[in-house]
This record gives structure tokens, sequence and C-alpha cells, in this order.
């Protein structure tokens, strides 16, 4: 579905992703650890064609993403849910979700799709006239990821949904993601928590300092040495 | 005391119309984080329509409300996407180029209406242009009744918009969030020329309303600007309720200092409270509102 094939990227004379390959096919859960600055984000704002490539191409469901721009990169069904939520802090919960389903199908059907996010988050439906800056964290994240999927995404994208929840929210939020695959949306999972989503994942991948260094079975990854060494401290 | 009252009707009255102008300033300011400081030179420009209109045409200026700010938005549009949006890929060591830029197509425009109508004074005498009507004691002049009038309308308008259409909402969530918007599939770059657009047909609008009552010459738009920007600092930068307030507070404060301290210090009245602003409530009005 998703094929991203030796793509160097960067900021301006910086490179950051030397040579990076791998792919998610559809109905995956596909997972990319990696330590702080290996790049991982900026692995998924290349696939948002947020960050121009300077080698290789973007490809899915066999269509170029590379050149195409940034704003168009969600009618191609792809949802990015970013680090840090990124949320319009001065709008309403609803408002923001709108935002999510401004294009296409998902403009038409926004209503029913919202009910369909409700349901998966209650906690937004009962906070949806607040703005989205005043509430919690785990309710901001909640908030992104609902946005995300409001544009009825094939893909969906998360950039560290943990970030700053406790680990009870974390379970929580790794619940809701295998709940949102199991109704049959493929999804690319950037996270610290490694030893909790190796687990629930069905592939992943390791970056190191901009280079895929292991690719693997969630389960197998984890009995796997070096990762033992460098993610699980064991 | 009736004179007083009458002052502060006046003041409202005007304060309505600098609202107008004030809020196409705000809304650029929170879009792309600049202060246009062309603004009133816009303004000035669709004055001179509406004064061509007039003159050659006799079309009324009401009329030329249809006329001269769908052309400012245009031009405002075709600014932001030749002169300024190009600007943004340039890295500079000075990050307010756009800014600087404003300041050039200020003159610019002024220069090119000078060239084409001289420094003449020009106005607008309509058959209405000193109709008054009176309320009790206080006398209501038509033509300011009726700029404030539209200029409430042109507003309620603009803040439906903003509020109830996705366009304008992505115009909202560009200004919180530009690459959150991107991500929602808003082109940023569109919106930015929208906005630009909006802004200059708002303060087009104000000039328009403004006409049948002021005279008209090619300096006219450096006051406004410094109006604008007043209004804009008043509001809390970006913040659109703070500039109707913001708009209110300025007429207001002229109206008064011209009638009980001196005419010719009525613009000074509004760089004084510009200053007191900054010190005592460096966040604007907006501090005060909260939104
Ligand atoms: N906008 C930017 N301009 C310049 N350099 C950047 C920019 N964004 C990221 N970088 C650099 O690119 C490298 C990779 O950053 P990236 O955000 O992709 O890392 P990450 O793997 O997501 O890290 P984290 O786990 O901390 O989120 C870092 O060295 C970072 O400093
Ligand atoms: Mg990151």
């Amino acid at each position: 579905m998703l094929r991203v094939e030796h793509v160097d990227a960067g900021y301006g004379d910086v490179q950051v992703l030397w040579d990076v390959s791998f792919h998610v096919a559809e109905n995956e859960f596909v997972v990319l650890v990696g330590a702080n600055g290996a790049g991982k984000s900026t692995i998924m704002r290349t696939i948002s064609s947020m960050v121009p490539i300077s080698g290789g191409q973007v490809l899915f469901q066999g269509q170029r993403l590379d050149r195409v721009a940034p704003y168009r990169i969600v009618e191609h069904g792809i949802a990015h849910v970013p680090e840090a939520r990124q949320l319009f802090p001065e709008m309403t919960v609803a408002e923001n979700l709108e935002l999510g389903s401004l294009k296409g199908g998902a403009k038409t059907q926004r209503k029913q799709t919202m009910e369909w996010v409700f349901e998966l988050f209650p906690r937004l439906r009962e906070r949806r006239k607040q703005l989205a800056g005043t509430m919690s964290g785990g309710e901001q994240q909640m908030c992104a990821i609902a946005r995300g999927l409001m544009s009825k995404p094939k893909l969906i994208m998360f950039d560290e949904p943990s970030l700053g929840l406790s680990p009870l929210l974390t379970q929580e939020i790794f619940r809701l993601a295998l709940k949102i695959h199991k109704e049959g949306i493929t999804i690319l999972m950037v996270e610290q928590n490694v030893k909790q989503t190796l687990g629930i994942c069905d592939r992943a991948y390791v970056l190191e300092n901009g280079k895929i260094v292991l690719e693997g079975k969630g389960k197998e990854l984890l009995e796997n040495e070096q990762v033992k060494q460098a993610f699980l401290g064991i | 005391m009736e004179m007083f009252i009458q002052t502060l009707v006046a003041g409202i009255l005007i304060g309505g119309v600098y609202a107008l102008i004030g809020i196409g300033m705000t809304l650029i300011m929170g879009v792309m984080r600049i202060i246009n400081l062309a603004h009133g030179q816009l303004m000035m420009v669709a004055m001179y329509i509406t004064f061509v209109l007039y003159q050659f045409l006799n079309i009324d200026p009401y009329f030329a409300l249809l006329v001269a700010p769908p052309a400012l938005f245009l031009i405002g549009a075709a600014i932001q996407r030749y002169l300024l949006n190009p600007l943004i890929k340039i890295e500079s060591i000075i990050p307010e180029n756009q800014v600087l830029m404003t300041v050039g197509i200020g003159i610019v425009l002024t220069e090119t209406i000078r060239f084409m109508f001289s420094s003449d004074y020009k106005s607008v005498k309509t058959s209405y242009s000193t109709a008054t009507f009176n309320i009790g004691a206080i006398s209501w002049n038509v033509p300011m009744v009726v700029a404030f009038i539209l200029a409430v309308v042109l507003t309620a308008s603009l803040f439906f918009f903003l509020l109830k259409t996705d366009v304008g909402k992505s115009v909202r969530a560009t200004a919180q969030n530009k690459d959150a918007a991107m991500i929602m599939g808003i082109n940023a770059e569109w919106i930015t020329q929208l906005t630009y657009g909006l802004g200059a047909a708002m303060a087009a609008a104000g000039g328009t309303l403004l006409l049948p009552i002021y005279y008209l010459f090619p300096d006219v738009g450096g006051p406004f600007t410094l109006k604008a920007f007043i209004i804009t600092i008043l509001g809390g930068l970006g913040s659109a309720v703070g500039a109707i307030m913001g708009g209110l507070v300025l007429g207001v404060a002229e109206s008064l200092g011209a009638t009980y301290i001196s005419m010719a210090l009525k613009d000074a009245i509004g760089m004084v409270i510009f200053l007191l602003v900054l010190v005592f409530l460096p966040g604007g009005l907006k501090q005060l509102t909260k939104v």
C-alpha cells in the first residue's frame, strides 16, 4: 500500500534520512522505533510531503506522493496525527473535527463520521464545545486522533501518540489504535514505548541515525538482542 | 451634557467604520503574522475608485460598495500572491521583509494615484452628504449613520464567514497552526491570498463608506494605516472582537479629544492611547475580553 523507496531527505543542507526503504501493506499495523532524533518524525513528514525528498520515491497505492503538494496528501486517503498533537487550540473540539473532514466524501459524510468517532471517544462528545487548547493532554491526543479519523483515511500515521501521557492513558491509546486497526484502517505508528508497541503491531522497523537498521515481526524484534540492548535496557 | 452625548454618538459612528478597517488589518495580522502597512493606502485606492465612479459615471458611493471592495479583494490577493508570498521562500537576515514590502506597496500606490489624480483634494458631494435628522436634542448625520449600519452588517457577515463556514474555519485554522492546517488538506498559500484580499476589501468598504463625508487626497492612506495599526494593537494582535472594541475606543477618543481638547490634536489622541495601551495593557483589549 505504502512504499518508501531509497528516500534521502533533510532540512536545508542537513541530511537526516539516508536511503530509507520500508513498506506498509494493506491492513497492516507497522511500527517505527528509534532513539530521539533518529528521524522518525521526518519520515512521517516526508510521507505527508511536508519535507521534500532529495532522492528516492514515496509511493501510495502505486501513485507517487513526493511530488504532491502537502495539502493534497489527505485526498489520497492518508491521515497524519502529528507529534505533540498540533490541534487548533482556539477552536472547539467539534471545529477541530470538522477541519479533519474538509475534502470529498469525508465532507459529505461528516455527520456520520463524527458519530463514529464520538463512539470511539465518548469523552470528546462531552467536550465537543470546549476549546481544544484547554483540554488535558490525554483528551487532546484523543482529539488529534479523532481529527485524523474524520478524513476517513485508508492509512493513518500516528507520531508518538503516547507523548506525555500516563501509563494508563498510554494503554488506552494503544487499545484504541488496535480498535481502529480492526475497523480496517492501516496503521503506521512511531513510538518510544518500544515494548508495548512491538507487542501489538504486525511488523516493525528500527531506525538509527536516519537509517533503517532492522526489520521484522513485532514479537521477533522483542527477542532481538540489539533491540533489547538499545531500547529495553536488558 | 448634550454636547457630550453628541460627541459620543459621533465617535461611536465613526468608530464603527474604524473597526471595519481595523478588522481587515487584524485578519491579515492573525493569519500572516505581519502588520500590513499598506492598509490605509489600499483603502485610499478604493476611495479613488468610488470617486471615479461617482465623478465620471454618476454612480452613487453606496452602489460603489459592490465595485470597490471586490476590486480591492483582487488587488489584495494579487499582492499576496505575487509580492508577499515569494518573500517567505527567501531566507533573509530580516524576517520582517514582508512588512517592509507592504511599506513599499503603500508608497507605490500613493505615488501612482498622485500621478493619475494630482495631489488636489477631491470630494464626493452627494445630495445626502450633509443631511441630518434629530432624535431628541441629538443630531445624527445621515451618511455616518448609514456607514455605521453597513459597517456593522459587513462585520457581522465576516464573523459569520469565519465562524460558520468551512473556508472561514480554514482561515482560522491556518492562523492557529499552519502545518496542521496543511495536513487537514488546507491550501495555506491560497488561504493567505484569500485573507489579504478580504482584509483589503474590508479596508475598501470602510473607505467607500467614508467618502461622502471625507475629503480625498493621495496621502489620506497614511493616517488610516496608523489608525488601523493602533486598532490592531489595541485589540490585541489578531483578535477580531478586540479590533471592534479598539475601533470604537479610537473613534470615541478622537471625537472627545476634538471637542474638548483641540481639533488639531485629534490624531495625536490616537497615539496617546496607543502608548498607554502598550504600557498598561500590552496584550490589548484581548487581555480583557479573552477572545
Ligand atoms: N525543522 C527542522 N529543521 C532542521 N532540522 C530539523 C528539523 N526538524 C528536525 N530536524 C532534525 O532532524 C533530525 C531528526 O528529527 P526528527 O524529528 O525526525 O527525529 P525523531 O526521530 O522524530 O525524534 P523524537 O523521538 O525526539 O521525536 C534531528 O537531528 C533534528 O534536529
Ligand atoms: Mg519525532
